[in-house]
């Protein structure tokens, strides 16, 4: 058994149908319910659509987006099948691509990447496969749809594989590309294999999703990461009278440490890997050595924690360990440091500077942060490194220089999407300005 | 092309991965703001949030006070289970009162037939976080329920008039959230954005939690309007035409008895109730919600104004 929860990301231009393959998936799987179906119709007709159902509509949002015929921000979307739960996150291939590519990709392990068969591969189609290899997705779909306008031909199919295989030689980290020919329309090869293209023997895109691997798939490869979340410690003698007493006993007895005075556990979600009682471990920054005591959770102890689960670690010696310190294996230590490399992708309309101040959130940890030069931008068009910047507008991406006024914990982001990943934070106007993935430290 | 994976050892449940989700995210709040709160209904959502919150604070105490937003017309059974809980978690219940915000003249009650207090709650809430310096409140939405909350983030930003705007949200990267305000803006901060109404009644059946009885078929005086089954209570009003009549209904969410609707069903244990929620052709909101119901755009409307 592997997770049985896959979250992934879509991504197309305005019109390659992003949102009739989202309807058709959530329609094929019957996740559609009665009363969106009677508004599906409803809209549908109103639309002018002569019987037929338009799909696209079952992911309309906000007021202003269906007004417009648009999406403006991301939106979640979800379906199960017997085989696994989906989270789809939805993001619009126009506005704000970089922005709303980025947040939608960071916590995606796969992306589907939509192209018009009759167009081909667009300036669109390469910077979304860029943005979402940027963003550590190491699977790629890359569904080629409308192939019931190009005659369901194979041969186009091929020609769209190999021109997507030439700018995809740029897209570093990508383990995985499967090329699907479908038609969200018409439903081909979306859920059910398509007899129009008897042709094409590989998977369709349900059974892709629902067989992936997932991130979380392999805790023995990767170093384990623990970042200190939340110190518990056990309520006052009074108060802990009073819940005894509680008319429901099974709240009170279900963890063993709770009646120890001195009980000291540090809570947090495993970032990545797998840890053990009786592990030797070393709490970063300062470089203490203890190991594993207990494995406590509200359910019972346990010998072993996976990643992503969250638990409460309880070590042999007395530390003094607070929140934004990180636990792991001796051997295996990610680097503590105060200036690193990053890209960058920017998120607001007020530029960044070289010298621009931020505050700087990285796991459980936040620290005020100068971004010291800005060294390499990416041209959006040509997906080429161009230089130094002078500054970074709204949807740019590039490598910065970045100096903490704290040591931060660090994996490369390619090693570890959690420990390597950051955002930055306008000190004034409090807003997200700025999304880091950690290259070298 | 070979995508599939190759079989490795057993990892995590849906279940359980939202669960851990959920559990980190109520840490963060914990860490990140002063004055935290839960809003805690006895509704299925809220008391799954109770259970995620023993899990992710004990054995120590949770550092937030629980508050109800009480329109006086909610289910009784549901006030039993709510004060119920409370007590025996040995956590501290703040219930903000809608016949308060009437008495004291911040709100004026609506009349005829159709009158409801769920507007009115919005009020009583925005009220209730300046009275508390709330900076942050928890809460049990999904994104799964409503067209709106499809773009909410896990930690949505109010200004000082605890308005939302969907249009300028804070991006939301891995499972870094942006908890900074000014002083008189707040957070609120929703744990099961990423679960669907079937993912709630499964692990309410995993972690055998009670809930409100109306959850269950029972047998309750009703009347029929706009499609819908709503409970009979002194001091409701019918339109012309309308007729009392016992039903077997269940409830699939809790709200005011004045605007949530029964289904008809005799789904009587929680294993019947999943079996139902699994194989439903209908929504949660669609079914049971007359205050979806108004226009298109009703969540979003009172979503800007601060509701929940």
């Amino acid at each position: 058994m592997t997770l049985d929860l896959l979250r992934f990301t879509t991504a197309g231009s305005v019109d390659d149908g992003k949102s009739t393959l989202i309807g058709r998936l959530l329609y094929d799987t019957k996740q559609v319910h009665d009363d969106q179906l009677v508004h599906l119709i409803e809209a549908s007709l109103r639309r002018g659509g002569e019987g037929a159902l338009d799909l696209a509509l079952l992911t309309d949002g906000l007021r202003a987006e269906r007004e417009q015929g648009i999406t403006i921000d991301v939106a979640y979307r979800y379906f199960a099948t017997e085989r696994r739960r989906f989270i789809i996150a939805d993001c619009p291939g126009h506005l704000q691509y970089t922005r709303n590519m980025a947040t939608g990709a960071s916590t995606a392990d796969l992306a589907v990447v939509l192209i018009d068969a009759r167009h081909g591969v667009v300036e669109q189609s390469r910077r979304h496969a860029f943005i979402s290899a940027l963003l550590g997705i190491p699977r790629l779909v890359v569904a080629i749809n409308k192939m019931d306008l190009v005659d369901h031909a194979e041969q186009r199919f091929e020609e769209i594989m190999a021109q997507f295989a030439t700018s995809a030689a740029q897209l570093s980290g990508v383990k995985d590309i499967t090329y699907i020919p479908i038609s969200a329309l018409q439903g081909d090869n979306v859920v059910t294999r398509s007899e129009r293209m008897d042709w094409y023997e590989g998977t369709t895109l349900l059974d892709l999703l629902e067989t992936v691997d997932v991130s979380y798939d392999h805790p023995d490869e990767i170093p384990a990461r623990f970042p200190v979340q939340w110190v518990v410690r056990p309520p006052a003698a009074t108060a802990s009278a009073a819940e005894s007493q509680s008319t429901n006993g099974h709240h009170t007895t279900r963890h063993h440490a709770q009646d120890d005075p001195d009980y000291r556990g540090y809570a947090g979600t495993l970032a990545s890997g797998a840890l053990h009682v009786g592990d030797d471990v070393v709490v970063l920054p300062a470089g203490q050595r203890t190991s594993i005591a207990a494995i406590d959770t509200f359910d019972g102890p346990l010998e072993e924690a996976l990643a992503p689960m969250s638990v409460t670690l309880r070590l042999a010696d007395n530390l003094d360990i607070s929140r934004g310190e990180l636990i792991c294996r001796p051997n295996e230590s990610p680097a503590v440091t105060r200036e690193f490399e990053a890209d960058i992708c920017w998120l607001a309309e007020q530029p960044m500077r070289p010298g621009g101040r931020y505050v700087l959130k990285h796991t459980t940890r936040q620290a005020p942060a100068i971004i010291d030069s800005l060294l390499d931008l990416v041209d959006v068009h040509s997906l080429e490194r161009v230089g130094p910047p002078s500054e970074l507008n709204l949807n740019d991406i590039a490598r910065v220089r970045v100096r903490t006024s704290a040591p931060l914990i660090v994996d490369p982001y390619d090693s570890n999407r959690r420990t390597g990943s950051f955002i930055l934070i306008d000190e004034a106007s409090n807003g997200t300005v700025g999304a880091g993935m950690i290259r070298s430290a | 092309m070979s995508a599939v994976s190759t079989p490795t050892r057993p990892v995590l449940s849906h279940l359980r991965a939202l669960e851990s989700e959920a559990i980190y995210v109520m840490r963060e709040v914990a860490a990140e703001f002063e004055r935290p709160g839960l809003l805690f209904s006895a509704g299925k959502d809220s008391l799954v949030l109770l259970r995620l919150a023993e899990k992710a604070f004990r054995p120590g105490r949770f550092p937030f006070p629980l508050m109800h937003v009480d329109t006086g017309h909610n289910f009784p059974e549901v006030i039993a289970l709510r004060d119920q809980r409370a007590a025996e978690l040995g956590e501290r219940l703040i219930v903000a009162s809608v016949q308060d915000s009437i008495d004291r003249g911040r709100v004026v009650e609506e009349t005829g037939p159709r009158a409801s207090r769920n507007r009115l709650q919005t009020t009583t809430l925005l009220d209730a976080i300046a009275e508390h310096n709330f900076d942050a409140v928890l809460g049990g939405a999904r994104r799964d329920e409503e067209r709106a909350r499809a773009k909410e983030r896990v930690f949505s930003f109010r200004d000082d008039f605890g308005q939302w705007d969907p249009k300028n949200q804070r991006p939301e990267l891995w499972n870094l959230y942006n908890g900074r305000i000014r002083k008189g803006e707040h957070v609120r901060v929703f744990p099961l954005s990423n679960w669907t109404e079937l993912d709630v009644w499964e692990y309410i059946e995993q972690e055998r939690l009670d809930v409100p009885s109306i959850y269950y078929a029972h047998e309750r005086e009703v009347f029929e309007r706009d499609g819908m089954l709503y409970a009979w209570r002194d001091g409701a009003e019918l339109i012309d035409g309308e007729t009392v009549f016992t039903e077997s209904v269940r409830y699939r969410t809790v709200g005011d008895m004045t605007c949530t609707g029964g289904v008809r069903s005799h789904a009587a244990t929680l294993q019947e109730v999943v079996a139902e929620i699994a194989a439903t052709r209908l929504t949660e909101r669609g079914e049971t919600r007359a205050d979806d119901r108004v226009s298109e755009a009703a969540m979003e409307d009172r979503k800007k104004v601060g509701y929940f």
